[in-house]
């Protein structure tokens, strides 16, 4: 590094790559936020897809983004605007533009900056940047396709496929201007690219050249180092939530001894969770693709019905396909996983952005009184602690559970620890404490109030269950109305009960402030930055987060009493808040509500809150 | 049948069977008691799935683990719980309504992949349970409660669809020819892999009669004909009838007529690949020809099930993942 660059020293930084679905922006933020973590930062990502697989070149439909915050210290959001910007062509400069905090910097190819290039982009103008009104920023312009196509000059890569390693050019640039050592870039690039060896040494040498690009101009910018962060020693990865909830489930499943089963039906955002888990077929996992979204739920309703530990995956509208499915579970009393990823909705929505208005679905959505266990992950990494908690509870308490995710953290990373099963609690299925001939398919355990999950196979436990209701115990189609209402009630009860099995709610942040936020699921990064900004500077707050929403926490009524303003911000129209005010009395809440198709942002939520105090 | 484990009393619950007096559904619960015996597998062997229909009460009534599910989507559920578990031996109740129109997607996918279950479909042409609404397989013109002056909509064959889908396994019989009901079942039980057995039932309150043209072991002799692989197509009284081939159509002749003798009478290869003839066949009805009945296609092909077992000990032979621990330290990490 040449002595005369300023570095900045940072306590962390927020950059965003972005250009075209093409130009390879998820790996690029990929490779370096993995790099920036094994340097010994904290990170959080989030990638921003388009609906399109493949929109025309250079149009806003088409633009990709991904952002990565790192920091020496927690990081829970992949932050709000970026300090740096990286844009490969106008589109994304345009899509963009207002991602980039005032005094940040925006790094441009501009050998895409054309005539047609900002034509297509809609700009009206030959000068972007004044018709964006982008007066606080710095710009680095980059000849950064040029510069690529010398940098392959006499490789054997022909030009068009040369320059899609731009973005490893651009990837080289940033990494001089963060001050990290590309070693370990080209080490990750030559695992990936192993089986194309001319497309892994143009990426290298693209990667490398870029990386010294920084240096030979001299560029009139400060680069920056992040300083290092004190976390806990031990083996880490980079994980996302789909990822994190398919291993939790494959360590339930080793937990409890049972095979691992997962029926589904691609899609958004839910998918990668049944790529996960078809690919664990060392670990014996079965997975059925199957034919539509009921199959999915059906097989594995089946599968539990044999003894497995049985799950499906879907995102909103699969879940709404799926109610009268789960209403069987619910009534013939099975244990099943069902993993909602949530997204824009209603209807189609917005399949590639996040929301969180699935609750109530969730909750309500079976035809008759229908209960069951609703739960929520609330970071990237905890989805592992989350789908292995759903899996215990549906064995245990032999009940459907929902768990709910998002786009948000299923798609963004996290540092993750690697754990250890000897850290987890066991899981136990219920069977039958007493012999065949004294068993009755709905004899129950006294405190939990479940039946014994006994399956096919067991000699002497051969036995009847369906969708119809039955009589307490012997478990026979009965219509007689007192039984019904006897049944209705237990069914209720059984689920009450696991609040004697959950953690109590707890509080983030001042304890004795008079303003309570509450939230749920994916919003924790963001409420939770936001609680320690304000905090930090005066202004006293805390944080009620819930990742149990049926039951709740035993202690909802007596915490949420101790606050003088409650306000319930969820990416929704007030799902959780009207739920909630049916849970508890004598609270008045209000909501904050957000319904665009993106996270909250700390600067909004501290803006809001600080306006009330 | 001598030397089975079981007999039929050990497959029957202790429930009161509750069907319309003269119902199909008795004769069927039967033949399956006496299939059950004959297939020696336990009562905790089996699983039996079914839907929503007077043919899905069936799975109360039977000593076995029974699972009476959703409309449509008992196929869908069997097929997880044969995968869940390939060692058992997994049946499927269900009708017209509940498989065809349903459960028609669930179905033609489990008859693509091929899963080891045996499906026995009440095609009584009607909906009853519900009273009395036409199905898919009802005849057009009939009129019911939702159909006052006549349907206008063709039905189609289960036949067709099955081997469409791709079929491994069809057999076809009457609700009261008990012997030739155990018969397909217990063949269906051998095949390895999807085995649908139509049963040509009679709904005594909303559609009587739809099969009177062979409801008796007489009528059945002259409008039938019982197919047995690798045995000559003859059918009528005294086996005095035959079928052959007349280009690419099915023709009933006269043995001693116009020179035709036995040998020129069709032998039934239930074992091809191609089902052009055992369409031909399961497509056949009166006053012209007789009605196919029997196991009319058994072919061999590896099922859904074999196949993913098979693939996931092929994985397992060469990883040396074998543990959540060992996935934890085969996946990208560093030390912090």
């Amino acid at each position: 590094m040449t002595p005369s660059h300023k570095i900045i020293e940072l306590d962390h930084v927020v950059i965003r790559f972005s250009g075209d679905s093409g130009d390879g922006m998820q790996l690029t933020g990929t490779l370096f936020s993995n790099l920036s973590a094994i340097l010994g930062n904290e990170i959080s990502t989030f990638p921003d897809y388009p609906s399109e697989i493949r929109a025309p070149q250079g149009t806003i439909g088409g633009v990709s983004g991904f952002q990565v915050h790192l920091g020496s210290q927690k990081v829970h959001t992949p932050g709000d605007k970026a300090d740096v910007l990286v844009v490969m062509n106008p589109a994304a400069l345009k899509v963009n533009a207002h991602e980039v905090k005032p005094g940040g910097v925006i790094i441009y190819d501009e050998n895409t900056f054309t005539d047609s290039g900002l034509q297509k982009a809609e700009f009206q103008t030959n000068n972007p940047f004044t018709e964006l009104n982008l007066q606080d920023v710095q710009l680095l312009g980059i000849p950064l396709t040029e510069m690529t196509k010398l940098s392959l000059e006499g490789t054997s890569i022909d030009n068009k496929l040369g320059v899609r390693s731009k973005n490893m050019f651009a990837l080289g640039l940033i990494c001089w201007l963060f001050n990290r050592p590309i070693d370990k870039a080209q080490a990750f690039l030559t695992k990936k690219f192993s089986k194309k060896p001319e497309i892994l040494n143009a990426n290298i040498k693209a990667l490398v050249d870029g990386y010294h690009y920084g240096d030979n101009i001299q560029a009139a910018v400060s680069t920056y180092r992040i300083v290092k962060s004190n976390i806990e020693k031990g083996r880490y990865t980079s994980i996302n939530g789909n990822k994190a909830v398919a291993y939790g489930l494959i360590a339930a499943a080793e937990k409890a001894h049972l095979p691992l089963f997962l029926g589904s039906y691609p899609i958004t955002p839910a998918s990668d969770i049944m790529h996960e888990l078809a690919a664990r077929k060392d670990l014996g996992v079965k997975v059925i693709q199957s034919e539509d979204e009921i199959a999915g739920i059906s097989t594995a309703i089946g599968a539990s019905f044999a003894g497995n530990l049985a799950v499906t995956s879907t995102s909103g509208p699969g879940l709404a396909l799926k109610g009268e499915a789960i209403g069987l579970a619910v009534m013939a009393e099975l244990p099943l996983v069902i993993v909602n990823v949530q997204r824009g909705g209603p209807s189609t929505g917005l399949p590639t952005k996040t929301e969180q208005a699935d609750l109530l679905q969730s909750l309500y959505g079976r035809n008759g009184e229908s209960p069951l266990v609703v739960m929520a992950a609330s970071t990237p990494d905890n989805c592992f602690d989350y789908a292995y908690w759903a899996a215990k509870i549906a064995v245990e308490h032999v009940t459907p559970v929902i768990l709910l995710t998002d786009g948000f953290i299923a798609n963004g990373t996290a540092l993750w620890k690697l754990p250890s099963l000897n850290d987890f609690p066991d899981i136990t299925p219920p069977r039958a404490p007493m012999i065949a001939s004294d068993w009755k398919p709905y004899l129950r355990d006294q405190e939990k109030l479940n039946r014994y999950w006994m399956i096919p196979g067991m000699e002497g436990f051969m036995h009847r269950i369906g969708g119809l209701e039955k009589s307490d115990v012997t478990g026979e189609i009965s219509t007689d109305p007192k039984n019904h209402q006897k049944m209705v009630a237990i069914r209720r009860s059984k689920i009450e009960k696991i609040a004697d099995y959950i953690p109590p709610l707890s509080i983030y942040g001042d304890q004795t402030a008079d303003i309570l936020m509450v939230g749920w699921g994916s919003t924790f990064g963001h409420l939770s930055t936001a609680v320690d900004e304000l905090n930090d500077s005066g202004k006293r707050v805390a944080l009620a987060h819930f990742n149990f929403i049926m039951p709740l926490p035993k202690n909802t009524q007596e915490v949420l009493s101790a606050f003088k303003k409650i306000i319930v911000f969820e990416l929704n129209d007030g799902q959780f808040a009207s739920y909630l005010r049916t849970k508890v009395t004598g609270i008045e809440m209000s909501q904050y509500n957000k319904i665009q198709g993106q996270p909250f942002e700390v600067e909004e939520i501290v803006h809001f809150i600080s306006s009330m105090i | 049948m001598t030397n089975s484990l079981y007999s039929p009393q050990d497959f029957k619950s202790d429930q009161y069977v509750r069907w319309c007096p003269g119902c199909g559904n008795f004769a069927i619960l039967n033949a399956i008691y006496k299939a059950l015996a004959a297939v020696n597998v336990s009562p905790a062997q089996t699983a039996v799935i079914s839907g929503i229909g007077c043919s899905s009460r069936l799975s109360y009534y039977m000593n076995t683990y029974g699972f009476h599910t959703i409309h449509g989507r008992a196929t869908a559920i069997a097929t997880g719980v044969k995968v869940a578990n390939p060692s058992l031996s997994v049946w499927q109740f269900t009708g017209d309504g509940d498989c065809l129109a349903i459960g028609g997607n669930h179905f033609i996918h489990a008859l693509r992949r091929n899963i080891d279950i045996n499906i026995v479909l009440h095609n009584n042409e009607i909906y009853g349970l519900t009273k009395g609404q036409f199905s898919p397989t009802s005849p057009k013109g009939l009129v019911t409660k939702s159909s006052p002056y006549g349907t206008f909509e063709r039905p189609f064959q289960p036949a067709d669809l099955i081997f469409g889908a791709g079929g491994t396994f069809f057999a076809r019989t009457v609700d009261v020819d008990i012997p030739t009901s155990v018969d397909v079942m217990v063949s269906a039980a051998k095949h390895h892999g999807t085995s649908v057995v139509e049963v040509l039932q009679n709904c005594v309150i909303f559609n009587d009669g739809a099969y009177k043209m062979v409801s008796t072991k007489e009528l059945r002799s002259e409008n039938a004909i019982f197919l047995h692989h690798g045995e000559p197509m003859l059918f009528g009284k005294n086996k005095e009838k035959g079928l052959v081939l007349d280009g690419f159509s099915l023709k009933a002749v006269t043995l001693g007529e116009n020179g035709i003798s036995e040998k020129d009478i069709l032998v039934h290869d239930a074992t091809t690949k191609d089902y052009f003839l055992h369409q031909r066949l399961a497509s056949m009805s009166g006053p012209d020809l007789p009605i196919a009945l029997g196991v009319i296609r058994d072919v061999e092909e590896t099922t859904y099930e074999e196949a993913m077992v098979e693939q996931i000990q092929a994985v397992q032979a060469k990883s040396t993942v074998k543990t959540f621990s060992d996935l934890m330290n085969s996946i990208e990490s560093w030390e912090i």
